[in-house]
């Protein structure tokens, strides 16, 4: 799970990570009082959207020379105007895509005296099946690409899970960084207190970038990005008050109620699939034919009829849909339930477009059967192979 | 012969009294008499499991004790995201040489825990998110339906339950059957990888070819396609048929499997399927055409 930049912000300040003093809005009438709730002389205004590259992005409905997600702004009014300007509007930024997000909140804070920006993340390594820092003094800047020209700026410390962080840890760090004096101090209980974070809210990726060092000596989260393993959001109930709806798809949000995993994709071919590989290889064999998959879902081994039909009723629900292909090989998950709940689905919802569906594995004969006794106009396939083909001669002619 | 798993070797299960565990115990006593031979549960020690059939296990509170009365060397779990991890480790406190995970949905900061007490043991742990593994009309631990199983030359590795399923369809239907098959799991980090079962499989006689099923996400193909470069070197070497699955996955969404993930331009279908290819490894291009490539492979 994703959070927005403030709410990062928000959680790192309880593990006494120093932030810059900010507020959040999301409508145009609490844009002065925010602005009055600052003292300046700078405030950086602040499109929050769950993805990067912000501060490079265009908005839709301004023109060309309008400038990006991120401002920065030396008055009051300044900041009242660019905050007024963004809300609402489209930022398009390198990681959303041509269709850009809305900017449904934005976050105003107290600008910094910036000496320097270096670069600091918490991951999960799983090479190496440790918790791992990766520090770079080139902060500001796209970590892929300080990795592709200068590798050698790039350092990562591996964390023994027994030890925490350790001492000589936070000084391997802190050489990496060049951090001397005051900042070096902070940096060092700053690196402790962000494990802290992690490991304490189960966290899968946090990244500052950048991390800075400011006129001052002093030592700053300037930006922040946090992504909570979703595996163990059960221990955190705290969290989900973070979760933002209307940063996510509508149809996988609705997938996220039954617990199914889904992922909406631009193609004409609506998949249910049981295994997230096959999902995948289904996905993949359509393209190999010449048609496009239209979502991955992965169906899971413990469905249920209802959580079947609810997926069924998700796919028939994107427009783009030219035809379904089922395609289970059970394990767990056993035949005779998905014919059930594709039999349900269908009653329930109608069938408007061809259905292959393609049953192996555990309960199988049960299940052909179920969809035969039917009476509902399907397409039977014996095989992966076969099913792929029926589905994307259906739908393509 | 086969890897890891024959039909002596016995197996405890934790969570033999839910659900879960219960069907696919039964499932596995039905399969050629795998040798289930205890449960455990903390509260329901010195009590037994009855099965729809009638067969009766004892359950034990603890895996330790389970292992002292039965002397057996493996362990399947089938106990909730929550408290999978602790399954794991007991087994592991207990000395347990095969441990198989199934579960779903582990927290990835309990495996960083199991993993550092796992790399100073003797166990060894398959999983978690797997399908666990299958020695055909020997012995099935996990999920795998042993109905679509035929005994052969065949090593089959997977990061993916059903495509394992797939891998071992179409190796029956093709006539060659398979010696073992292992599901590593889909999750980022995990007790086995591809390189530790590439190593079995080429060291196991009666392995004469392998499939092996990788997915986007990390560098195990990679790794294991350098493993192959230097096996070979050293004269090891045998026919094995590859897939990638996720060619179409678009990069920054984790798909379903926790480990199924394109990120920061890295773990990508075609660096893996070069990788292989470079390796001398077939590289088949559909999901459908796994026992095809490989029988093509072999003539």
């Amino acid at each position: 799970m994703n959070i927005h930049e403030h709410q990062a912000k928000e959680v790192l300040k309880t593990f006494g990570a120093p932030v810059a003093n900010g507020v959040t809005i999301t409508n145009q009438d609490e844009i002065e009082a925010a602005v009055g709730t600052l003292s300046g002389p700078v405030w950086v205004v602040k499109s929050q959207i769950h993805a990067g590259g912000r501060g490079k992005g265009k908005f839709k409905e301004l023109g060309e020379n309008a400038k990006g997600g991120v401002r920065v702004s030396f008055s009051a009014e300044e900041a009242l105007a660019n905050a007024s300007e963004m809300l609402g509007k489209t930022l398009v930024t390198k990681q959303t895509g041509p269709a850009g997000k809305q900017v449904n909140r934005i976050f105003i804070e107290d600008g910094a005296d910036i000496e320097r920006e270096l670069y600091l993340s918490i991951l999960v390594d799983r090479e190496t099946g440790k918790v791992s820092f990766v520090a770079s003094t080139e902060g500001g800047m796209d970590i892929e690409t300080v990795a592709e020209e200068t590798p050698n700026k790039i350092h990562t410390i591996n964390i023994t899970q027994s030890t925490g962080v350790t001492d000589e840890d936070t000084e391997k760090l802190a050489d990496a960084y060049k951090l001397a004096g005051n900042s070096r101090d902070q940096g060092k209980k700053l690196f402790k207190a962000l494990y802290k974070a992690f490991t304490d809210k189960d966290m899968s990726m946090l990244e500052i970038n950048p991390l800075i060092v400011t006129k001052s000596n002093e030592i700053q989260v300037l930006d922040a990005k946090i992504s909570f393993d979703g595996n163990a959001l059960f221990r955190h109930p705290d969290l989900m008050a973070y979760r933002d709806e209307s940063e996510e798809d509508a149809k996988e949000l609705e997938a996220s109620k039954y617990d199914l995993a889904y992922i909406a994709l631009d193609g004409e071919i609506g998949c249910m699939v049981n295994g997230a590989g096959l999902a995948m290889a289904t996905m993949d064999i359509i393209k190999l034919y010449g048609a496009a998959p239209a979502n991955f879902l992965d169906v899971g081994g413990g469905a249920t009829t209802e959580k079947v039909t609810a997926a069924f009723k998700i796919i028939t629900s994107d427009p783009n849909v030219k035809g379904i292909l089922v395609n289970i090989f059970g394990g767990i998950m056993r035949c005779d339930v998905i014919a059930q709940g594709v039999v349900q689905a269908v009653k329930d919802v109608g069938l408007q477009v061809p259905l292959v569906v393609r049953l192996e594995g555990t309960k199988v004969e049960e299940g052909k059967s179920i969809i035969n006794e039917s009476g509902l106009n399907v397409i039977a396939a014996d095989d992966l192979d076969d099913a792929a083909r029926k589905i994307v001669k259906a739908v393509k002619g | 012969m086969s890897i890891l798993i024959n039909k002596d070797t016995k197996i405890i299960v934790q969570g033999l009294t839910g659900k879960t565990g219960s069907f696919h115990t039964e499932q596995a006593l039905a399969y050629h008499g795998t040798k289930m031979v205890a449960g455990t549960h903390p509260q329901k020690g010195g009590t037994d499991w009855t099965s729809a059939t009638g067969v009766s296990l004892p359950v034990y509170a603890s895996v330790a004790e389970a292992k002292e009365a039965t002397g057996a060397t493996s362990s399947i779990i089938y106990i909730p995201p929550a408290g999978a991890a602790a399954a794991i480790e007991e087994s592991i406190d207990a000395g347990i040489e095969l441990i198989t995970c199934i579960t779903e949905g582990v927290p990835v900061q309990d495996m960083v825990r199991v993993k550092e007490k796992l790399d100073v043991s003797s166990s060894r742990l398959i999983g978690p998110n797997c399908p666990g593994l299958m020695t055909p009309d020997e012995c099935k631990i996990g999920i795998m339906p042993g109905s679509i199983f035929k005994r052969g030359s065949v090593g089959v590795l997977s990061r993916s339950g059903t495509l394992t399923y797939e891998a071992v369809y179409q190796t029956t239907v093709a006539g060659l059957g398979q010696t073992t098959a292992v599901g590593i799991g889909g999750d980022p980090v995990k007790g086995t990888e591809f390189i530790d079962i590439m190593e079995l499989f080429l060291a196991d006689p009666d392995t004469q070819s392998i499939i092996m099923i990788g997915e986007i996400g990390g560098s195990a193909e990679e790794d294991a396609a350098q493993f192959l470069i230097d096996e070979a070197k050293r004269g090891r070497s045998k026919p094995v048929v590859g897939f990638i699955a996720g060619r179409t996955a678009p990069p920054g969404r984790t798909m379903g499997h926790a480990g199924a993930v394109i990120s920061g331009g890295k773990g990508g279908a075609e660096d893996k399927i070069d990788a292989l290819k470079s390796a001398g490894v077939r590289v088949s291009p559909s999901p459908a055409k796994l026992g095809e490539t490989l029988v093509d492979l072999l003539s």
